[in-house]
Formats: C-alpha cells, sequence, structure tokens
C-alpha cells in the first residue's frame, strides 16, 4: 500500500463523513419544518424531541468532518477555511446557535423564552444548509486563491494561500450553480426530515402532514438538484495531467469520470434510485414508515460517489478558477505518507462507533415517539 | 504580495482567548460534574435506594445545561485554526490534525452517542446499561481532553517531528512521540485532576447554598462529602502534576518560567516568590528598575522546584535573552544552552537556505541542493526565530503571566485547605455559616483559579504559537482586520445571550431542587 492508497483512502473517508453529514442533516432539515407540520405546541414539543434524541450526531459529524478534513489534507483546510473565512463562519455560527436550543429551549430559567431558540433551530436548518450546499458547490465551480509555499520567508507577508477577493467567500453566494446546490441540500434536507418524522413519531396528524411535505420538498429538490446535475456534468471540469500535476479545464469532466469509474458512476445510479424511492415510500405509501431508510442510504451513496469523483481519476477537489495550477488535489495537499498511515490504523476504529451509534439508536428508538410520552412529566426538551 | 496587517495577529488571539475562555467555562465542569454524578449512579445501582437516583438526576440536569455550551464553544474552536490560523494549518497540520480527528473518532461519538442514554434512557434501558452510558459520557470528555491536550503540549514542546524542507512543512515521525510526550501527560493530568476542584467546587457551593437555606440537609451533606473528597483528591493530584508541569517548562520553555516568576536575573539558588508586587514602571527586559516593589520569597525555592537541585541556576529573562550560562541538571550534570543570539543566526539561517534550495531545485542544481538541506536540517529546530526581528518580541507579558501564576499556585493552596477542613468538620459545617458561605463563594473562586491556570499556559509562551519553530505573527491567516472584529463581535454577543441563559436555567434548577425531581 503506498502513498497514493492511503491519500485515495482518506479522500474516501472524508466524502463518507460528508456523505452521512448530508444524511443526518435531516435534523436541520426538520428545524425548518416545525411550524409546517407542528400545528399545535404538543405536536411541536414532539417534533423537537424527536430530532432532539439526534441532534449532536449530526453536530459530532460535522466537527469529525473538519477534523478528519484538517489531519488528512491540511493544504485545503487552511486554505478554504482561512480563504473564504466568511461563509465558513457564517455556518459555524448557524451551528453554535444549535447547541445550546434544544436543551435551553423549554427550561424553566430561560429569559429569552422558547420562540428564541427555535428561531435559533430554524437559523441553522436554513442558513446552516444553504451555506453548506454553496461552501460544496465551489469544489465544483473553483474559488478565487492562489497557494505560494515559498512565502513562508517572505517576513512582511508569510502566508501562503491567498485569497484573492475582498468578499473572503461571500463571492460564492452569486454563483447560480452554487445556489442550486446549496437550495439542493436544503430541500433534501426537508425530505428527509419528513421521512424521519414519519418513521419515529407515532402521530396521525404528523405523519399525514409529514407525507404531504415529502412531496412538496422533493420537488423543489429535484428542480434545484437537476439544472446543477446537468450544468455540472456537461460543463468545464479541473482535471489534472497524472505525470505533470497540471491542472487543465475539461468539458464533460466529472460526467466522464462516472463513466470511466463505472463502479462509482453505478453507485451513484442506485443513490438516486434508492433515494426516488425513499420518497416514493414517505409520499404515496399509506402505511410504510421506511422511506427514510431508502431515501438515507440514497442521499450517503449520491454524495459519497459525487465527492468520489471530484478527488478521483485525476480530478481537482478545489479548484481556483484565479490561478489553476493553485488548485488542489488528493496529492497535493494531503498529510504526510506516515501521518495518513498512522490515521489509518486509527480509522479501524470507525467500524465499532458506527455499531455502537446503530444499537443505541435502535434501543432509544424501539418505541415511536407519541403523545404520552409528552405528557409524563419526565425529561425532555 | 504586499505586507500583513499586524492587527490581524492582535485580533485573531484576541478571538481565539474569547472563544476559549467561554468554550473553558463549561469544560472543567463537565469533566467533573459527569465523574460525581456517575459515582452517584454507581450508588444507586448497587444499593437500590431511590434517593441516590434522584441525586445523580439533579446534578445530571445541571451537567446536560452546561453540557451543551461546550459543545458550541467547542465547534468553533476546531475551525479557527482554519479560518484565522491557516498558515499554522498548513505548516504543522500533519501532525496537529491528527489528535484532533482521533478526538472526533474516539471521544466526541462516545460522548454525544451516550449522553443521549443518560439524559432520556432512564425508562428505556436497563439500569446497567444507565450506568454504563453515564460513565461512558465521562470518558469520552476525558478522551477528548486528552487528545486536545496532546495537540496542546505539542504546540509547547514539538517533538517527534522533523521540518520537510521538500513539503514545507513539519512532519510526523513518531506518533508515540508525539502521544507520550512528558509535556502532553503532564499537561493531560494536571488540566484534568485540577477541572475536579471545579465541580466538587460546584457541588459543595450549590449543597451549602441548601444548608444555609436548611433544605435538602441530607442531599447536602452527601453531596458535599462525595465532592470533597473528590475534591481533595483533585488538588493532591494537581499540586504533584503541577510540580512535573513545572519541571517540563523548566527545561522546555524557561522564559515562561521566568516570566511566571517575574526572573529578570537568575543566580545558583534561586528563590521562588510565594508573594510579590511587580514594579509597573519596568518597561524593558534590560533597564535598570528593579521588578519588584515589594516580595516574599522562599530560599532556593525556585532552583528546586526547576531543576530538583537547590543551587540549580534559574535563568531570567535578560539572562535567556543576552547572557550565557550553564545549566545544572538533577543528576548534577552541567550544560551550556544555545543563547538567544545563536537562535536568531540558525533562524535566519534556516530561511536563506529554505530560499536557497527552492531556488536550486528550480534550476535542477542538485548540489546546491544538497548543501541548503544539510544547513536547513541543521538549523530548522530554530526556524521561527527567522520571523523575529527584535529580542523583546521574545518575551512574554510578564505581569499577567506572574499574576495569573501566584493567583493559582495561591488559590490551589486555599483548595486544599477547603476541602480538608469539609472533610474534618463533616456535619457539624451546617451550623458553621461561614464555611458555607465561603463554600458558595469557592466556585467562582475554582473557575478563576482555573482560568489562571490557562493563562499561564498560553500567555506565557507568547510569542510562540509552536515553540521555536513558529511565532503567532507567521501563523495567522490574510483576513481583513475588520472581518475579525465583526466575527469577534457575533461571537461575544452571541455568548453573552448564553452565560445569561444558562445562568437564569441552573439558578431556577437549583432554586426548585432535588426535591422536584421525580
Amino acid at each position: 500500500m503506498d502513498y497514493a492508497f492511503f491519500q485515495a483512502y482518506w479522500w474516501f473517508l472524508v466524502s463518507l463523513l460528508g456523505a452521512l453529514l448530508v444524511f443526518l442533516f435531516f435534523v436541520q432539515g426538520g428545524q425548518t419544518l416545525l411550524y409546517t407540520i407542528g400545528k399545535t405546541e404538543q405536536e411541536r414539543t414532539m417534533l423537537v424531541n424527536s430530532l432532539g434524541r439526534k441532534w449532536d450526531i449530526t453536530f459530532t459529524t460535522l466537527v469529525t468532518f473538519g477534523g478528519a478534513a484538517f489531519a488528512s489534507f491540511p493544504l485545503f483546510y487552511a486554505t478554504s477555511f482561512g480563504g473564504a473565512y466568511w461563509p465558513w463562519m457564517l455556518l459555524l455560527v448557524c451551528f453554535v446557535l444549535q447547541a445550546v436550543s434544544y436543551e435551553w429551549r423549554t427550561k424553566a430559567g430561560n429569559i429569552f423564552g422558547h420562540k428564541m431558540f427555535e428561531t435559533f433551530l430554524f437559523i441553522n436548518g436554513f442558513g446552516g444548509l444553504i451555506l453548506f450546499g454553496i461552501a460544496v458547490g465551489t469544489f465544483f465551480t473553483g474559488s478565487d486563491f492562489t497557494v505560494n509555499k515559498g512565502d513562508l520567508t517572505q517576513l512582511a507577508m508569510p502566508v501562503i494561500s491567498t485569497w484573492h477577493t475582498p468578499w473572503h467567500g461571500l463571492e460564492a453566494v452569486l454563483n447560480v450553480r452554487n445556489l442550486l446546490l446549496g437550495f439542493s441540500i436544503f430541500f433534501l434536507a426537508r425530505v428527509l426530515g419528513s421521512l424521519y418524522f414519519i418513521n419515529n413519531i407515532a402521530d396521525d396528524m404528523i405523519v399525514k402532514r409529514s407525507r404531504k411535505q415529502v412531496l412538496r420538498d422533493a420537488i423543489a429538490f429535484l428542480v434545484m438538484f437537476l439544472p446543477f446535475l446537468v450544468w455540472t456534468f456537461f460543463s468545464q471540469g479541473f482535471a489534472v495531467q497524472p505525470d505533470s500535476g497540471v491542472v487543465f479545464l475539461e468539458k464533460g469532466k466529472y460526467f466522464f469520470n462516472f463513466i470511466q469509474m463505472p463502479l462509482v458512476g453505478l453507485l451513484f445510479l442506485v443513490g438516486v434510485v434508492s433515494l426516488l424511492y425513499g420518497i416514493f415510500l414517505g409520499a404515496f405509501s399509506k402505511s410504510s414508515t421506511k422511506g427514510i431508510w431508502f431515501a438515507g442510504i440514497g442521499s450517503v451513496l449520491a454524495v459519497l460517489t459525487l465527492l468520489l469523483n471530484i478527488g478521483y481519476n485525476n480530478t481537482s477537489f478545489y479548484p481556483s478558477i484565479y490561478d489553476l495550477q493553485s488548485s488542489l488535489t488528493i496529492f497535493n495537499s494531503s498529510s504526510s505518507f506516515f501521518t495518513l498511515k498512522v490515521m489509518s490504523v486509527v480509522s479501524l476504529l470507525i467500524p465499532f462507533v458506527l455499531a455502537y451509534i446503530v444499537y443505541v439508536w435502535r434501543v432509544m428508538d424501539k418505541k415511536q415517539i407519541d403523545k404520552a410520552e409528552m405528557d409524563e412529566d419526565n425529561v425532555k426538551y | 504580495m504586499g505586507t500583513l496587517d499586524l492587527s490581524i495577529i492582535d485580533w485573531s488571539r484576541a478571538q481565539f482567548a474569547v472563544t476559549a475562555l467561554y468554550h473553558w467555562l463549561s469544560v472543567p465542569l463537565t469533566l467533573s460534574l459527569g465523574f460525581i454524578m456517575a459515582v452517584m449512579e454507581t450508588l444507586y445501582y448497587r444499593t437500590g435506594n431511590e434517593e441516590w437516583k434522584r441525586m445523580t438526576k439533579f446534578w445530571m440536569h445541571l451537567f446536560a445545561a452546561n453540557f451543551v455550551l461546550g459543545i458550541a464553544g467547542g465547534i468553533i474552536l476546531e475551525f479557527q485554526f482554519g479560518t484565522n490560523w491557516s498558515n499554522y494549518s498548513w505548516l504543522v497540520g500533519d501532525i496537529f490534525g491528527a489528535p484532533l480527528a482521533i478526538e472526533g473518532i474516539m471521544a466526541f461519538f462516545l460522548e454525544s452517542t451516550f449522553f443521549v442514554v443518560m439524559i432520556f434512557g432512564w425508562n428505556k434501558t436497563s439500569k446497567g446499561f444507565h450506568l454504563v452510558s453515564t460513565w461512558l459520557t465521562w470518558v469520552g470528555a476525558t478522551l477528548s481532553a486528552l487528545w486536545i491536550l496532546v495537540a496542546n503540549a505539542w504546540m509547547q514542546y514539538p517533538t517527534g517531528t522533523f521540518f520537510n524542507i521538500d513539503t514545507v512543512r513539519n512532519e510526523m515521525t513518531s506518533f508515540s512521540a508525539v502521544l507520550f510526550s512528558p509535556v502532553a501527560m503532564s499537561k493531560f493530568f494536571h488540566t484534568v485532576t485540577s477541572s475536579w476542584i471545579v465541580g466538587a467546587a460546584f457541588v459543595i457551593g450549590v449543597s451549602s447554598w441548601y444548608l444555609l437555606k436548611k433544605r435538602n440537609i441530607e442531599f447536602s451533606h452527601k453531596s458535599i462529602l462525595i465532592a470533597s473528597v473528590f475534591g481533595l483528591a483533585g488538588i493532591l493530584l494537581t499540586i504533584f502534576t503541577g510540580d512535573s508541569s513545572a519541571y517540563q517548562v523548566a527545561q522546555k520553555q524557561p522564559m515562561k518560567l521566568a516570566a511566571m516568576e517575574g526572573l529578570y536575573h537568575g543566580k545558583n539558588g534561586t528563590s521562588l516568590i510565594a508573594f510579590g508586587v511587580l514594579n509597573p514602571e519596568k518597561k524593558v527586559y534590560n533597564d535598570s528598575i528593579p521588578p519588584f516593589l515589594f516580595k516574599m520569597s522562599i530560599p532556593d525555592g525556585l532552583s528546586w522546584l526547576a531543576y530538583h537541585h537547590l543551587h540549580a541556576f534559574v535563568p531570567g529573562v535578560q539572562d535567556l535573552l543576552d547572557g550565557s550560562y550553564l545549566l545544572t541538571m538533577a543528576n548534577g550534570e552541567q550544560i551550556k544552552p544555545l543563547t538567544t543570539d545563536e537562535k536568531l543566526t540558525f533562524g535566519r539561517m534556516s530561511h536563506q537556505a529554505m530560499i536557497d534550495y527552492r531556488l536550486a531545485k528550480k534550476d535542477k542544481n542538485d548540489s546546491l541542493m544538497s548543501v541548503n538541506r544539510a544547513i536547513f536540517d541543521a538549523t530548522s529546530p530554530y526556524f521561527g526565530y527567522g520571523y523575529v526581528k527584535t529580542k523583546t518580541q521574545l518575551v512574554p507579558n510578564v505581569p499577567l503571566t506572574f499574576y495569573a501564576f501566584h493567583f493559582m499556585v495561591i488559590f490551589g493552596g486555599f483548595f486544599l485547605l477547603f476541602f480538608a477542613l469539609l472533610l474534618y468538620f463533616r456535619r457539624k459545617i451546617q451550623n458553621m455559616k461561614w464555611l458555607l458561605w465561603l463554600g458558595i463563594f469557592s466556585i467562582p473562586l475554582a473557575y478563576l483559579t482555573s482560568f489562571s491556570g490557562w493563562i499561564v499556559a498560553e500567555v506565557g509562551r507568547q510569542p510562540w504559537a509552536i515553540q521555536d519553530l513558529l511565532p503567532t505573527f507567521a501563523a495567522v491567516s490574510n483576513v481583513p482586520v475588520s472581518s475579525i472584529k465583526t466575527t469577534l463581535t457575533i461571537f461575544v454577543l452571541i455568548y453573552t445571550v448564553f452565560f445569561i441563559t444558562i445562568v437564569g436555567v441552573m439558578t431556577r434548577e437549583i432554586r426548585k431542587g432535588p426535591e422536584s425531581i421525580k
């Protein structure tokens, strides 16, 4: 197993974390539906408590995604976070607001009232997802930065990564394709949120409204995602000459990546079909609560394969449109061979982590949330 | 290319300090209260006594309110390395990133998964599984502390690494050297055990208030007993690990030690300042103004603390910057460390070697490349000195470091006495109003003592982000100052709202008391 193997392996792990994160964004999606699906205070309490048993897994996945990106691709971490300062910072603000909201919302001593913390949950759901989608959109559309390691010895300006717009990342909001992806993630998360409610809550009205909502958000998702996908497949992609490492523009690069990596392409298709089937179960089935699993697995596969698409097959995953040759690939931005190997040993823990999360999830969700549970004077959010 | 706006450094540091401070409002209580309530739940599990369950649940409510505050603060700290310290992230991400990733995989998932069971699982899981979940939440929090402190220790003592001239960054050569570095071990045990004092003080303070109000008497006595034993163990271990921390500082960061003691001129057999007032007129390290207006000291104390040898020479700020001296080690051996002038020369040589190496590489001049590589490899441990323009840049804020250190030590002594008194008087404290009031005031005192420890650690190591390798002024991101000021303002506003809320939530929970738990 050589250096390139471990670079690919870590890109896979980071992509997997990103894909799991998008699935777990059902929490954020659900947060934006509190007042759409919950019409009474009690219904909203059920929704909040249902999401409240999962929010910290999403949060932890985001933090681990960041940590893994830092450890395995530090040049990306330095360039993107230090350059596209504003979208990342605002995204973090959205998550900071979420962290305390479940716990403090209905506590007696909360002098700001529950509405404020519900607003925080909405901001997290809306802002957090749109910003995340826009930030990931730049992986396909490129950003304005340069990397010059020689600058390290320039005493007056030793910073090696430079962003070349005064907006420090906010300019990405003006790119239609980034926006399309931002809203795709937003509506996908709402679809997943509704499907999760159908699965997790035993209440006829909530389930009925959730089924309606699945369809509405699924249409909005498709309206946003299909143009993004077609545009991305047939526009120019950021390709890399394998021998020289020179980056160049290639039309249809992302489409051909799926053709040239048929397994990845096939899994992408399986993901899309599974997602659509999950949506179908959620919107049209009378009794099935399994939509979340099909849509969830579908989203994980689709996001995973899209991220593998831009990392593998001589592609730049974080391109610069200001200076093509500053674009980042999994080879020029990764940690050293030694560090990747050490961390790969640690990564063997991941199946155990996933196993105990699944086990705990099953134990805690054995019984669906219902009104009776909320009426018991037990611990609740 | 332009010139870096130097106020970026101050604002980036301010933002990091403020967010770290808020984060640290929560962390020590999580590390300690987690243990106390796990002990209580274990007693419930073993005896079946519902009173222990009620106590566990009461402290767990307060734990949960505090825990989420820590999560809110923690995420910013992690990503801030990228957003505000991008040069740092690239230069040392190969080493520093690994513990952060491992922290996520190993600790955060454990904490967050079992936290949910702990809070919501009382009626959904077996007694045994619930107890295990409570312990695992605490284990997860402590493991998280381990990894982040390993990362922090590496910044203070960069070991198990080499500077790769080809990739222009530091790369890990030994994971075990990073994980088991003596600084990491002292730092982990010192930080965790000192955090126990915060939780102990918190439980004692709340229980003292009940005793003053003459309510929840039995609950309060039991809570105080458990917290005092835990607190006493915590402070004894803190003193022990503090001694080894100070020993490590003396070896690896002598400038920090000099600042902690306000020591400008060392001598054989240096005394330890027990209490002192610094002279505010002293502005520059090499002026002739005496550093103290008043001081009380313990003869030869610092020599013993720093080198475990009564007559050892402890260098002061001026010795470190302008002089050369001999260090006597614990075994009596004498060594002559590099002078600052030599380090500055090496720093500049390493910068020049890197420039020349890169030029030679471009020209494909192999012999010139190997010459410069050899120079670089020999001098790169002092790479950071290449950024230093004047020696005064190498002196941390002495008054802040000095007072924080002495505050920490004096109140460490106070807590030793305090926990011992509580254990000595046991149930008699019910009638000792002054001690109960002291119990309440011990809560803010414990936090302030804990904060002062961090001030010593982080202010005392300035200007270094990574000791000798990277000063803060070469570690930042080139982000407009106005942006950093804006994000800092946003964080201060949010955290202020959070602070007000958590004080309100906790006060109400405490007023309601354990009798409200069903």
